[in-house]
């Protein structure tokens, strides 16, 4: 796989799509608004947030126990699990289960998961269709798009664009562009497809150790079909999503759907539990997934980033992702979750530009309901990009790494930062224009003239303001 | 101690006028000795400071910040309040030194920085809290918008403080703005390092501020203001940008 544009180039792409940009600004705000408004009617957010922080950490300091006990309960009550170290292991397992059932089509439920396998062009490649079954996610296979946020993966699109889409995919003569038209024509899309689908294809909110149950939320209902209709069910899920207890679940579904949808509670709360004769599917299988968590695990400074119950509320509030969305993140997660996941998923290999998509205003931090600190966790991945740029030549001698340098020896002594300022009002001279002004610098600080101006250094330091009026004050 | 004796000293403040102020905002650190001196306490500056490491450690440069905190920590250790008009800079000390000080393994250092913390206080944070002043008698006619950086609002946790100080500021018309909570989009070299991200950004929060009306938008963050400004004055609007101390010290018309 090439690989993908770093984020500053992306994001100077897609900030020329004025209508994704105000899709992306209008969405936000809708589903920020709702949230504050059922997070601040709720009396005990702090205390819910609390729980579920430390419920999610429990469950990450003993992964391990939860996840064996998940298995030998989730097999008791009738279902088999798997466990996959890589996408591709969990790909294989899907096509070996498809082809023991001469599966041609599979319904899916909205996961990021099998996003992050690329699970549908792995089953396409083997002449299998899947079909997302979540009216956004539908939207994005139909526009051959992709998702740009982990709850409301269509959100830069506005009805006008996926009426046309609909239209056009769907071959429909015409079709007006109300919720309720655009909802129909999906429902009679999906509907054919949930009967004669052979094989469901889910991710997963929670797994619970304790009873082996899997857990899915959603607000469609497309989620109960493909739970209950085809006869062979296959969930796929991080193995970072085990929660201890049944009983967890009581904080996660308050603290959830509101941080997700603002919505008080999600429509629809599948807890599935093994099989059962003669109801729902006959055959049930869950596989777990590593994928490079159990590395992440590894590392005491970043490895709160696994309590994440993908709720997106920190893409929401994020003023980055407001400005561009979540393709300039070039990885199936996208805002302040994905600049933190993504480049750990892929141990710097993919993202590394990614850590640096934050000015670290902390709107993150504030709302997550698991309370992961990704501030701190962007900072201690800006480390490791920068001690990995440290051991290139290339690096130690780029422009940054040298700016660097030089500013941490100026910051040695008061002296040298003196010294520094006097040159420095020598030095800006040639930069300073008519306006009195500086409207251009070069190399790499012409970043920010490219929108702003800057005032030169004033012709005395407060230091040395201060010198002469002690020097006036105490002879 | 008697009662009746408490509180009764002036406070020696130590002033942190923070490395970017020191070269490109004198006149902040000017006016926060104006205000302080007003209030019947005195300064002192130790020249011998340079920068809390913020530009480091937020880059990513951890290992060679760890040099620039231990020098702010023996610059300071003898200071018993320290006033810095900077609220990022206040954030980095309280929010990233200890760790700074517990990687380090050094017990000296991780204790130091201990004693360090309850004695650092940003500006209004200051004034409000720990002097106890709302007032300080400052009159600033002019129509104000007040940007609440980051730090202030999400690490310091000022909530109104600036606004309260503001509030009794003779002459002064305070102007709300719209998307308080929202990032100006300077942060430190994201500015830089995503100059049309950081350019979008500020252009969302200078239409905010132009739509106030203010002739001046004052903050806590002279880094903030410095790109808002830049900003504005690339735009060629008359909104100038002042750091709340700026104001305070302000006796009248300027």
């Amino acid at each position: 796989m090439s690989k993908p544009a770093d984020f500053p180039q992306a994001a100077r792409e897609v900030l020329q799509d004025a209508q994704m940009r105000r899709n992306v600004a209008h969405a936000t705000d809708v589903i920020r608004n709702k949230r504050d408004r059922v997070v601040a009617e709720h009396p005990a957010w702090q205390s819910l947030r609390d729980a579920g922080s430390a419920i999610r950490r429990e469950a990450l300091l003993q992964l391990d126990r939860y996840l064996l006990q998940f298995e030998a309960a989730c097999t008791q009550a009738g279902g088999q699990v798997h466990w996959a170290v890589d996408a591709d292991a969990a790909n294989r397992i899907v096509l070996d289960l498809l082809a023991r059932h001469s599966a041609r089509e599979i319904v899916k439920i909205k996961s990021m998961t099998t996003e992050e396998i690329g699970l549908n062009r792995a089953v396409e490649a083997h002449g299998i269709a899947a079909v997302e079954t979540d009216l956004a996610e539908l939207i994005i296979q139909l526009g051959h798009d992709q998702p740009s946020h982990i709850v409301v993966p269509a959100l830069h699109k506005n009805r006008q664009q996926i009426r046309e889409l609909f239209q056009r995919e769907m071959h429909l003569d015409s079709l007006g562009d109300t919720p309720e038209d655009l909802t129909a024509a999906a429902r009679a899309y999906l509907r054919r497809k949930f009967l004669s689908a052979s094989v469901a294809v889910s991710g997963a909110n929670f797994l619970i150790a304790e009873t082996g149950s899997v857990v899915i939320v959603e607000s469609e209902g497309n989620g109960r079909m493909c739970l209950t209709l085809p006869p062979v069910l296959i969930a796929i899920a991080g193995i970072e999503k085990v929660i201890p207890r049944y009983r967890d679940l009581d904080v996660f579904l308050e603290t959830l759907p509101r941080s997700a949808t603002g919505e008080r509670m999600n429509p629809y709360n599948s807890i599935w539990t093994g099989v059962r004769p003669g109801d729902g599917p006959q055959e049930f299988h869950v596989i777990l997934l590593d994928n490079g968590r159990s590395r992440i695990l590894r590392d005491p400074e970043a490895s709160q980033t696994l309590k994440c119950i993908r709720c997106g509320a920190c893409q929401n509030v994020c003023p980055v992702y407001r400005q561009t969305g979540g393709h300039a993140y070039r990885s199936v997660y996208a805002g302040p979750i994905g600049a933190i996941l993504t480049p750990q998923l892929h141990q710097l290999e993919q993202g590394a530009s990614l850590p640096y998509a934050s000015s670290l205003c902390g709107a993150c931090y504030e709302v997550c309901p698991v309370k992961i600190d990704i501030p701190e966790v962007l900072i201690h991945l800006r480390g490791q990009v920068v001690r990995k740029q440290q051991s290139t030549l290339a690096g130690t001698f780029g422009a940054w790494n040298l700016g660097m340098q030089l500013a941490a020896q100026v910051f040695a002594s008061g002296d040298r930062l003196a010294l520094a300022e006097t040159l420095g009002r020598l030095g800006q001279r040639p930069f300073v224009s008519s306006s009195g002004f500086i409207e251009h610098l070069p190399f790499m600080l012409s970043g920010w003239t490219q929108s702003r101006d800057l005032a030169p250094l004033p012709a005395e330091s407060f230091r040395e303001w201060w010198a002469k009026r002690s020097s006036r004050i105490t002879p | 101690m008697p009662a009746f004796i408490e509180g009764l000293s002036a406070l020696r403040i130590s002033l942190f006028i923070t490395c970017y102020n020191d070269a490109l905002f004198p006149s902040t650190g000017k006016a926060v000795v104006r205000v302080l001196e007003r209030l019947g306490h005195s300064i002192d500056f130790n020249p011998a400071q340079t920068c809390c490491g913020q530009m480091h450690w937020n880059t990513g440069y951890l290992r060679e910040a760890v040099p620039i905190i231990r020098h702010f920590v023996s610059t300071f250790r003898d200071a018993d309040t320290i006033c810095i008009p900077s609220s990022s800079c206040v954030a980095m000390i309280r929010d990233h030194y200890p760790k700074a000080a517990r990687e380090s393994g050094d017990p000296g250092f991780i204790a130091d920085v201990e004693a360090l913390l309850p004695r650092v206080f940003e500006f209004s944070e200051l004034l409000v809290n720990h002097l106890g002043v709302e007032d300080v008698g400052a009159t600033f006619p002019h129509r104000v918008t007040y940007h609440a950086s980051c730090h202030s609002l999400r690490s310091l946790r000022l909530g109104d403080i600036p606004i309260r100080l503001l509030r009794r500021v003779r002459g002064l018309t305070l102007c709300d703005l719209q998307g308080l909570d929202q990032c100006c989009g300077f942060g430190g070299t994201f500015a830089i390092k995503n100059a049309d991200v950081s350019s979008a950004m500020v252009a969302d929060k200078t239409r905010s501020i132009l739509d106030t009306g203010a002739e001046v938008c004052t903050a806590v963050d002279n880094s903030c203001l410095m790109h808002l400004y830049g900003a504005l004055h690339r735009q060629r609007t008359p909104v100038r940008t002042a750091h709340l101390a700026e104001i305070l010290a302000s006796e009248g018309a300027s």
